[in-house]
């Protein structure tokens, strides 16, 4: 695979270092904005590590057509989301979709902070009931 | 000749790491107290090789010694002596051995500093480093020599990758590595500690100078490289969520987490376990930072060149490593007991809800990083976890923890008497939520969502850490440098936390395209394109744009983004022209020629994006400032006598 | 069980999943596609050699043949294009070349040059039934059965020991 190939003589820091000014302009400021977002959440497939609207490679530019041409078409952004994912796979997503195989990640900040507030009331609760018991409690402090 | 010397002392650092390791950790087991004699010896003559094996690195580039394969893939008979020198650390086999050779500058640092500890605890910290040194030097000597001819050598080198030809890249691995090699000496700390079964809390007093230090280096390093990210790469963006982004960070909001935890050891004698494991974690984390970056298991922008031969190696390092640590922490953990009680307002409290969300904010990191290979793992198929992710996910423990900070200033020790001191909290929010819904609602006239409540959050943790300091200074007590160091790294979070989020919420962008003479109007500014020029440097040539910036017909500056090809890697490179003005960065970057003179441009006018690295800045100093307190040298020098029980606090 | 045991625990298990992405690193990058088993995307494109005849690739119906995306922008389809040249003196299967984004003087003096594997190519001059058949990086190459099913997908070049593995075998017992 070319993109492969490339990356493997670049040797050291992979980043690209040209970047893509997209100055497609949709009609409607709101379509814009969802053109935007849009290609902002969608790995370009060659570079694999930019988002299709800052990547310089043909195929992004191409992607972002599709893209335009389907907002203006009407598409929702899920939509346009489906279109790819059902052509390059989730990789593309930036936004992992929200699927039984992606709960956990989605699912894991809240059952953390969920998990953290159980703790913190139980260590509060248990050492608020040893300050009788604390010989040291009422020694005064620097 | 000289690559021949630097590779020998390569090798004689490696068996004099192995003999500080030896001495230091087989002596105080055994019982052998002559041997604790020879572990400064053999970290002095570590430390010496390993230095003169730099040195002679850094003389192949300096000399264009192009028949060293190192030198050759990262170095040019044009290129400037300052980024000769840097490209020293350009790639991968140089960077693993400036990764050394801070280890060596930290553990001569200890081995001063901590000269009058007990020996045999002083001898263990010692011996802990020298196995992590021995580690990275077998690695470097198996598969990363630095030192490895090409014969015949190269007519000329391949150059330093043009992205890294600048200053504060160049600058940025030191400081990044000095800030992860740091947290090594945290976590010797605590590993000799629990071989030495001596778990009072006088350790943690020990450990925390140690630990600021270490912190507030990876803060700057971290922040150095965003700076670069911003200004260099051309996109107008100083963070991603890069895997190796998130590989520096992790070790930071842990470390965080320990500087803090470190306090409530230190004072209180509590949470003595818990803080044993963050020292663990955070040095495992800078451990797993290297893995990624270097071992080629994820998808990013930074990574060196993958090698699933060097994966291997630091994986079995930290197996060995940090499988031995926790499996020494699930022997000792248990004997741990403290029967110090706390009331629920009180500073120990708040210190516990600050560790638990730097913890949970630290995972959800981690769980996002690591999710494509955990997914892939389990078979449950290929994905990709961007901004879109993290972005949304970071704030939900963080929102919590600058409010519960803001408040937990001006908590006590022990008693939970926070409603007497109320009214400057409760004064201070009032302050800070006007003024924010006064600067987002007059100034910036909407989009509100969660911007007038973070901005709100980060004025209060502003105003509210200052109150005290003020209260003090007004009455003309002392401020020691621990108490101003906080303050200073406090007032810089809030002021971090207001400035992403200005540029996160009212950051207006533009990317057209532009014929000479138009003129564009962005965020209030009227940005005119006067065509481009050549431009001509020492190894690269190009055009740069001619931008007029005016504001209200009156103008205020030209820019000049540049658009440059170095010769040697034929590689394209974006340099974005940015005017600071004290509320706001003006930001263009040159895109294509589009034909018939026009050209595509992005224009960004970014508001207190400065703010951003002047207020990492600030809390590297803050941490700097409160490494240097007297208390900690006065702990040093009574720390030889027989401990106690250790309960109270020494200064 | 001891609770202190916890983070070790949890460390054994990320070595594992460490040692797994070791193991997986090669072929880190290289996307599965998801078409593999779907039907192939139908397109009509005018044919490189004689743009008045469209290539319709319904006609393909009905046989076992390969698509192979190339380019002559592409280095590494330089590089296979032996392998491709081998593949059609074999005569098992044959080879539909979709020519991506590409200069079309260019493309008929590389396969003058090179020599022609293709029973027919299709110019996809605006990348669209690339993008419809997920390519990201030429040379990419997919194995379609007769019903039009997506069989198997090769990423990177092929070698005459991968075509007689993956294609071949798979196409004369599926």
């Amino acid at each position: 695979m070319k993109a492969r190939v490339l990356l493997a003589i670049a040797g050291l820091l992979l980043a690209p270092a040209a970047l893509a000014i997209d100055t497609t302009q949709l009609p409607d400021p709101a379509l814009q904005a969802r053109y935007e977002a849009l290609t902002h959440e969608l790995r370009c497939m060659q570079c694999q590590n930019q988002s299709i609207a800052d990547s310089p490679v043909g195929l992004a530019s191409d992607l972002r057509r599709e893209v335009a041409e389907q907002l203006l078409a009407g598409s929702s952004d899920q939509q346009v989301r489906d279109y790819m994912s059902a052509r390059y796979g989730d990789f593309i997503l930036f936004r992992p979709r929200m699927s039984a195989r992606t709960a956990w990640l989605w699912a894991l900040p809240g059952v953390l902070l969920l998990g953290g507030v159980v703790v913190a009331w139980r260590i509060v609760r248990r050492r608020s009931a040893m300050v009788a018991d604390d010989p040291d409690f009422d020694t005064p402090d620097s | 000749m000289l690559p021949e010397l630097g590779h020998f002392a390569l090798i004689l650092a490696l068996l004099l790491a192995a003999l500080q390791a030896f001495f230091g950790l087989a002596g105080p087991a055994l019982g052998r107290d002559r041997w604790l004699a020879a572990v400064v010896p053999a970290t002095a003559g570590q430390a010496v090789m390993v230095a003169a094996a730099f040195g002679c690195l850094i003389a192949s580039f300096v000399r264009f010694d192009f028949s060293v394969v190192y030198v050759a893939q990262n170095s040019n008979s044009a290129l400037p002596l300052v980024y000769r020198i840097a490209a020293v650390w350009g790639a991968h086999e140089g960077s693993l051995l400036l990764w050394i050779v801070l280890l060596a500058c930290w553990t001569i640092a200890v081995a001063f500093g901590i000269s009058r500890l007990p020996p045999r605890f002083a001898a263990r910290v010692l011996g802990v480093l020298g196995l992590v040194s021995f580690g990275f030097l077998l690695f470097t000597l198996a598969t990363s020599n630095p030192f490895l001819r090409l014969d015949p050598a190269a007519a000329d080198g391949r150059d330093l990758n043009p992205l890294l030809q600048d200053p504060a890249l160049a600058m940025h691995p030191p400081l990044l590595y000095t800030g992860y090699v740091g947290f090594a000496v945290a976590f010797a700390f605590a590993v000799a500690a629990m071989l030495e079964g001596r778990l009072d809390q006088t350790w943690a007093r020990w450990t925390r100078p140690w630990t600021l230090a270490a912190w507030a280096f990876l803060t700057v390093g971290i922040a150095l490289g965003s700076w670069w990210a911003y200004y260099e790469l051309g996109w107008g963006g100083y963070w991603f969520w890069d895997p190796v982004e998130n590989a520096s960070f992790m070790p930071w909001l842990v470390g965080t987490a320990l500087v803090h935890s470190l306090a409530v050891t230190d004072k209180r004698g509590l949470f003595k376990s818990w803080t044993l494991l963050l020292a663990i974690i955070a040095f495992s984390l800078s451990l797993l930072g290297t893995f990624l970056v270097r071992s080629g298991v994820l998808v990013s922008v930074h990574s060196f060149a993958a090698d699933p031969a060097r994966g291997v190696f630091i994986l079995a390092f930290l197996v060995i490593m940090i499988g031995g640590a926790l499996s020494l922490y699930a022997w000792r953990a248990p004997l741990l007991r403290s029967a110090a009680g706390f009331e629920f307002a009180s500073r120990e409290s708040f210190l516990l809800f600050n560790n638990i969300l730097l913890v949970i904010a630290a995972a959800t990191v981690f769980g996002g990083t690591l999710a494509p290979l955990i997914s892939d793992t389990l078979g449950l198929g290929t994905l990709s976890v961007g901004p879109q992710y993290f972005n949304p996910t970071f704030l939900l423990p963080m929102l919590p923890l600058i409010a519960l900070a803001a408040i937990g200033v001006h908590s006590n020790w022990k008693r939970g008497r926070i409603r007497e001191r109320s009214r400057p909290v409760i004064v201070t929010g009032l302050i800070s939520l006007a003024v924010s819904l006064a600067v987002v609602f007059g100034y910036y006239a909407g989009r509100p969502g969660l911007a007038p409540v973070s901005i709100a959050l980060g004025i209060w943790l502003v105003l509210s850490s200052l109150v005290d300091p003020i209260d003090r200074l007004r009455r003309r007590l002392s401020l020691p440098r621990a108490v101003l160091g906080m303050t200073l790294a406090h007032v810089a979070v809030g002021v971090f936390v207001v400035s992403v989020t200005a540029v996160e919420s009212y950051t207006v962008e533009r990317d057209v395209a532009l014929a000479r003479g138009e003129t564009v109007q962005v965020g209030g500014f009227d940005f005119r394109f006067d065509g481009v020029d050549a431009l001509h440097g020492p190894n690269y040539d190009g055009v740069h744009g001619v931008v007029q910036v005016a504001r209200n017909g009156r103008s205020i500056a030209t820019l000049q983004p540049e658009k440059r090809r170095y010769f040697v890697q034929q590689s394209v490179m974006t340099e974005a022209a940015i005017r600071s003005q004290a509320g706001r960065d003006l930001f263009v970057a040159l895109g294509e020629d589009l034909g018939a003179g026009r050209w595509s441009l992005r224009i960004q006018v970014r508001p207190l994006i400065n703010y951003i690295w002047l207020a990492a800045l600030l809390m590297a100093l803050g941490g700097l400032l409160a490494a240097s307190d007297r208390r900690y040298r006065t702990a040093r020098a009574t720390a030889a006598e027989p401990i106690g029980a250790g309960q109270g606090s020494i200064a | 069980m001891n609770r202190y045991l916890w983070p070790l625990v949890a460390f054994a298990l990320l070595a594992i999943v460490l040692g797994v992405g070791i193991k997986n690193s090669k072929t880190k990058g290289v996307v599965a596609s998801p078409l593999i088993g779907k039907a192939a995307p139908d397109f009509v494109l005018p044919d490189l050699r004689d743009p008045d005849r469209p290539f319709d690739s319904r006609s393909m119906r009905g046989r076992w043949y390969v698509l192979n995306v190339w380019g002559t922008w592409c280095v590494e389809c330089r590089a296979e294009h032996a392998a491709l040249m081998a593949a059609k003196a074999s005569g098992k299967l044959p080879i539909v070349g979709l020519n991506w984004k590409d200069d079309s003087a260019g493309a008929l003096g590389w396969l003058a040059q090179l020599g022609d594997p293709y029973v027919a190519v299709p110019v996809d001059a605006d990348g669209r039934v690339a993008i419809d058949y997920g390519v990201y990086g030429a040379p990419e190459s997919f194995l379609i059965d007769p019903r039009g099913i997506i069989v198997h997908k090769q990423i990177g070049a092929l070698t005459d020991a991968i075509w007689e593995s993956d294609f071949v075998a798979r196409a004369v017992t599926p």
